[in-house]
C-alpha cells in the first residue's frame, strides 16, 4: 500500500490526541483496527431494550417537538424542481400552520443546484440549508468533481454539506484515501458544517460502522451520518447506537462535541422517539439538540405532526389536514 | 441543553386480578391450611397485598399422601403423550395469562415489569412447553430405553423468580411422570398459587400438583417428609447444606441449586460497550437477586480505567423505582431482611477498605430500594468478594494475565456461573475450560433457555435443570 495520508497529518484539523493515528496509512489502519469490536448480538439486544422505553404524555409531546426541530427536511429526487423546493421550505418554516407553536425544522436538504432556491426561500427563518455534494449518492467520481460539487453548494449559500464517503476505497482498506477526501471536502466547505455519510448499509457490519465513524471524526467531520436514504438498510437503531458511542468516545478523548444524523428509513414518530431514547441513554442528554442530532427524513414530519395533534386533540388527524410538501 | 424526562408509564395493577386471600392447593382443591396465615407484601410500598393461608404439618402429610395416590393410580401409569396434553395446556394458559402473571409477579416480588413481562413469564412458559414435549419421548433422552419416574417430588423454591422456579420444578417433574409438592417462598407465594389454579383449570388430576405456602418450617416439613422419593431445592447455600445433612442416608434423591459469586471476566480485547451492557445485565438484572448474577467483575488492568468510566456512565442511565413503571430498570428489594443484609455487606465493603461508588439516581421515598452500587479496589480477601450479597452490588477486581483471571475466578467456594468477554474465540474457549462453573456465558450473560442445562459446582450445589440432562434428576434410569 503506497497511499499516504497527505492532508495536514492532523486529526480533526488539530494536533493532539490522535496525531499519531493519522500519521500514515499504516498507523491509520492500526488505529482503526485497534478500536474495540462491536458484538452484534449484544448491540442488537441493547437496541431492542431501548426500543421498549415507554414515552407517553408530556415526555412524548416534548419528544415530538424535539424531533421536529431536529429534522433535515429532505428532497433528493431527479425530478426536484424549484417549485418543489420552495414548497418544502415553506413547510420547514412553519410545519403545522394551525399550530404556530410547532418549532421549525433544523434544515432543508437538497441537491447542490437547488441550494440557491432554498437559501432564497428560507431567508430570515433560521432554518439552515443543507446540500448533498461529492457525487451523491454513489460518490463515484473524481476528487475534482466532488470538490467542484461541494464548491457549487457552498457558493449557493448552503451552510451544511452532506458528503458521501468513497465506500469502495473504505471496503478495500484504503483508509488514507477516504481520510484525505474528507479532509479536502472539509476544506472546501469553508465555514459550512460537514456531515459525512457513511452509508452503513454498504459497510460490512458494526465493526466497519465504528471504524468508518472514527475515520470521519479523525478527518474533521462535524456530524457523522448513517445513510444517503438510497440504500437499505439505512438508519437502524443498532447502527445509530454504534455511531452515538463513537461521538461519545470522541468527546471523552477530546472534549469536543460532534454530532450524529440518522437518515433513511425513519418514517414514524415512534421510530424517531426510539432514536431519541438512544441519544439520551447512549451518548447522553447533551446530544439532545439539533446541533448534535438530526433526522434526515422526508415523510417523518407528517407523522410527527399528526401524533402531536393526537396528543393534544385525542384523535389521529388525516393527512389532508396538515400542510404536506 | 434540553432536558427530557420520561413521564411515568405504569402498568395497571388491576391486571393482576389480586384477590384478598389465597389458600394452599392440596389434592386438586384450594383448602384452608392449618398454619398461621401470612401477609404477603408489595416490597415497593411495604403494603400488604393479600393474606395467604399456610400449611400445617398435617397439611404436608395430606399433600404428600395425595401426591402418592395420584402418582400410583393416575399420573405414573398414564402414557407420556397424555401427560403432555396437560402440560401443553398449562404452558398455553401461562402464555395467555402472561400479562396478569407478570403484573402479579411484579407486585409480589418487586422486580421491574419489564423483566417479569419480557423474561420471567415467557421463560416459564417456554420451560413448560419444552418439558411437555419430552413427556412422550423419555425413551430417547439417552437415559436408557425405558426410564421410569422416581415418584413423589418435594420442591422448595426461592423468592427471586417465583413463577419461573415453579415452572422449572413442575415442568420436568410432571413430564417424567412424577407428582409434586411445591413450597413457594414465604414472601412470594402468589404466582405459584395462580399456577395451581391454571393447572386445576387445565383438568390436571387431583394430587398431581400440590402447592403449600409457608415459611421455613413448612419447607423443612416438606423436604424432611419420609413419603418423598426426591427433593429439589433452590435457595441459599446454608439451607441447602442443612437439607443435605437431613437427607443423608435416607436414600432419597436430592438436587440443590444454591448460591453463587460469579466472575465476569473482561479481557482487554473485549467488545467494550457490549461488555459494559453485559456486566450491567449480569449484576443489576432483578436487582441482583440472581444466584448466577455476575457479582464479581474481573477486568484486565490495561483497560480498567476506560472500562470503569464507561460502566459508571452506563449505570447512571439505569432507572430505579416503581417496579410497575415500564421504564424502570431496577425495582425493589424483595424484603426488609434482604435489604438489611445488603446494607450490612456493603458496610463491610467500606470497613474493609474497598471504594464504594453509587449511582446518583433518585430512589423512591418509600418501599425497599437499594441504589446500584459498585465497589472498586476489591481484594480477594474481602467479604464483598467472597460472600453472596444477592443485591445490586458489584465488586470489581483486576487481573493482569489470563492465568491470573482464572485463578481469581475460581477462588470462591461457589461455582454456578461465569462470564467471559473477548473477541477471540480461542481465548474464550481456553478460559471456559478452566473456569469451574456450571454455566459459562461468552459475550453475553444471564441468558436462559429450557434446552440448556443449568446447575453448579461446589457450594453452588449439584444436579442440573433444563435440557436433556435435567430430566435425569426426575427419572429412574
Amino acid at each position: 500500500m503506497t497511499t499516504t495520508v497527505t492532508a495536514g497529518r492532523t486529526a480533526g484539523g488539530r494536533e493532539g490526541a490522535f496525531a499519531d493515528a493519522v500519521r500514515d496509512e499504516a498507523s491509520l489502519r492500526r488505529f482503526l483496527h485497534g478500536l474495540p469490536g462491536v458484538d452484534h448480538v449484544g448491540v442488537e439486544r441493547r437496541a431492542a431494550t431501548l426500543a421498549t422505553r415507554s414515552i407517553k404524555k408530556e415526555s412524548k409531546l416534548q419528544a415530538l417537538d424535539m424531533a421536529v426541530s431536529m429534522i433535515d427536511l429532505t428532497t433528493l429526487e431527479g425530478a426536484d424542481t424549484p417549485g418543489k423546493v420552495r414548497s418544502l421550505c415553506a413547510q420547514a418554516r412553519r410545519p403545522d400552520p394551525d399550530h404556530p407553536d410547532v418549532p421549525s425544522v433544523a434544515a432543508v436538504c437538497v441537491y447542490p443546484d437547488l441550494a440557491g432556491v432554498a437559501v432564497e426561500a428560507l431567508k430570515g427563518s433560521g432554518v439552515a440549508v443543507a446540500a448533498v455534494a461529492t457525487a451523491f449518492p454513489s460518490g463515484r467520481s473524481s476528487r475534482a468533481v466532488k470538490l467542484a460539487d461541494t464548491a457549487l453548494a457552498v457558493e449557493a449559500g448552503a451552510t451544511e454539506i452532506d458528503m458521501v464517503i468513497d465506500r469502495g476505497a473504505f471496503l478495500t482498506g484504503r483508509y488514507g484515501a477516504v481520510f484525505d477526501e474528507i479532509v479536502a471536502v472539509k476544506e472546501a466547505c469553508g465555514s459550512a458544517h460537514l456531515k459525512v455519510i457513511l452509508e452503513t448499509g454498504e459497510l460490512a457490519g458494526y465493526d466497519d460502522v465504528r471504524r468508518a465513524s472514527w475515520l470521519a471524526l479523525l478527518a474533521g467531520a462535524d456530524v457523522i451520518k448513517t445513510s444517503t436514504g438510497k440504500v437499505s438498510p439505512a438508519a437502524t437503531l443498532p447502527v445509530v447506537q454504534v455511531m452515538l458511542q463513537a461521538v461519545r468516545d470522541w468527546h471523552r478523548a477530546t472534549g469536543e462535541h460532534r454530532g450524529v444524523k440518522a437518515a433513511g428509513g425513519i418514517r414514524t414518530a415512534k421510530d424517531a422517539i426510539r432514536h431519541l431514547v438512544a441519544v439520551n441513554e447512549v451518548a447522553g442528554p447533551a446530544w439532545l439538540t439539533p446541533e448534535l442530532f438530526r433526522f434526515g427524513a422526508s415523510s417523518l414530519l407528517g407523522d410527527l405532526l399528526r401524533q402531536r395533534r393526537t396528543q393534544l386533540e385525542g384523535h389521529y388527524t388525516d393527512r389532508d389536514h396538515i400542510g404536506g410538501a | 441543553m434540553m432536558t427530557w424526562e420520561y413521564a411515568p408509564a405504569p402498568e395497571s395493577a388491576a391486571l393482576a386480578n389480586l384477590k384478598p386471600a389465597y389458600r394452599p392447593f392440596v389434592d386438586g382443591e384450594f383448602v384452608d391450611g392449618g398454619g398461621e396465615p401470612l401477609k404477603t407484601l408489595n416490597p415497593a410500598t411495604e403494603e400488604a397485598l393479600a393474606e395467604v393461608g399456610t400449611a400445617s404439618p398435617e397439611d404436608v402429610d395430606r399433600a404428600v399422601a395425595a401426591a402418592r395416590r395420584a402418582y400410583e393410580q393416575v399420573w405414573g401409569p398414564m402414557p407420556g403423550a397424555e401427560r403432555a396434553k396437560y402440560l401443553f395446556r398449562i404452558a398455553r394458559v401461562v402464555a395467555e395469562r402472561a400479562r396478569e402473571l407478570a403484573v402479579l409477579e411484579t407486585l409480589d416480588n418487586g422486580k421491574p415489569i419489564r423483566e417479569s413481562r419480557d423474561v420471567d413469564v415467557p421463560t416459564a412458559s417456554a420451560h413448560l412447553f419444552h418439558h411437555a414435549g419430552w413427556a412422550d419421548k423419555l425413551g430417547y433422552a439417552g437415559l436408557g430405553p425405558d426410564p421410569r419416574p422416581v415418584g413423589v417430588v418435594g420442591a422448595v423454591i426461592p423468592w427471586n423468580f417465583p413463577l419461573l422456579m415453579a415452572a422449572w420444578k413442575i415442568g420436568p417433574a410432571l413430564a417424567c411422570g412424577n407428582t409434586i409438592v411445591l413450597k413457594p417462598a414465604e414472601t412470594t407465594p402468589l404466582t405459584a398459587l395462580v399456577l395451581a389454579e391454571i393447572a386445576a383449570d387445565a383438568g390436571l388430576p387431583p394430587g398431581v400438583l400440590n402447592v403449600l405456602p409457608g415459611a421455613g418450617d413448612v419447607g423443612a416439613a416438606v423436604v424432611g417428609h419420609d413419603g418423598l422419593d426426591k427433593v429439589a431445592f433452590t435457595g441459599s447455600t446454608d439451607v441447602g447444606k442443612e437439607i443435605q445433612r437431613r437427607l443423608a442416608g435416607t436414600g432419597r434423591r436430592l438436587t440443590l441449586e444454591l448460591g453463587g459469586k460469579a466472575a465476569n471476566i473482561v479481557y482487554d480485547d473485549a467488545p467494550l460497550d457490549q461488555a459494559v451492557d453485559g456486566v450491567v445485565d449480569g449484576i443489576f438484572f432483578n436487582q441482583g437477586h440472581v444466584c448466577c448474577a455476575g457479582s464479581r467483575l474481573l477486568v484486565q488492568e490495561s483497560i480498567e480505567h476506560e472500562f470503569m468510566e464507561l460502566l459508571r456512565a452506563r449505570i447512571e442511565t439505569l432507572r430505579v423505582g416503581d417496579p410497575l413503571d415500564k421504564n424502570t430498570d431496577v425495582g425493589a428489594i424483595n424484603s426488609r431482611p434482604q435489604l438489611d443484609r445488603i446494607v450490612d455487606l456493603a458496610a463491610a465493603g467500606d470497613a474493609e477498605g474497598a471504594t464504594r461508588w453509587t449511582s446518583s439516581c433518585p430512589l423512591p421515598e418509600r418501599g425497599l430500594f437499594f441504589p446500584p452500587t459498585v465497589f472498586s479496589g476489591v481484594e480477594q480477601t474481602m467479604r464483598v468478594a467472597r460472600e453472596e450479597i444477592f443485591g445490586p452490588v458489584l465488586s470489581v477486581l483486576t487481573f493482569r494475565t489470563p492465568d491470573e483471571a482464572i485463578a481469581k475466578a475460581n477462588n470462591t467456594p461457589y461455582g454456578l456461573s461465569a462470564g467471559i468477554w473477548t473477541e477471540k474465540g480461542s481465548k474464550a474457549l481456553w478460559t471456559a475450560q478452566r473456569v469451574r462453573a456450571g454455566v459459562v456465558w461468552t459475550n453475553t450473560f444471564n441468558r436462559f433457555d429450557p434446552t440448556a442445562p443449568f446447575g453448579g459446582y461446589r457450594e453452588s450445589g449439584f444436579g442440573r435443570e433444563g435440557g436433556r440432562v435435567g430430566l435425569e434428576a426426575y427419572l429412574e434410569a
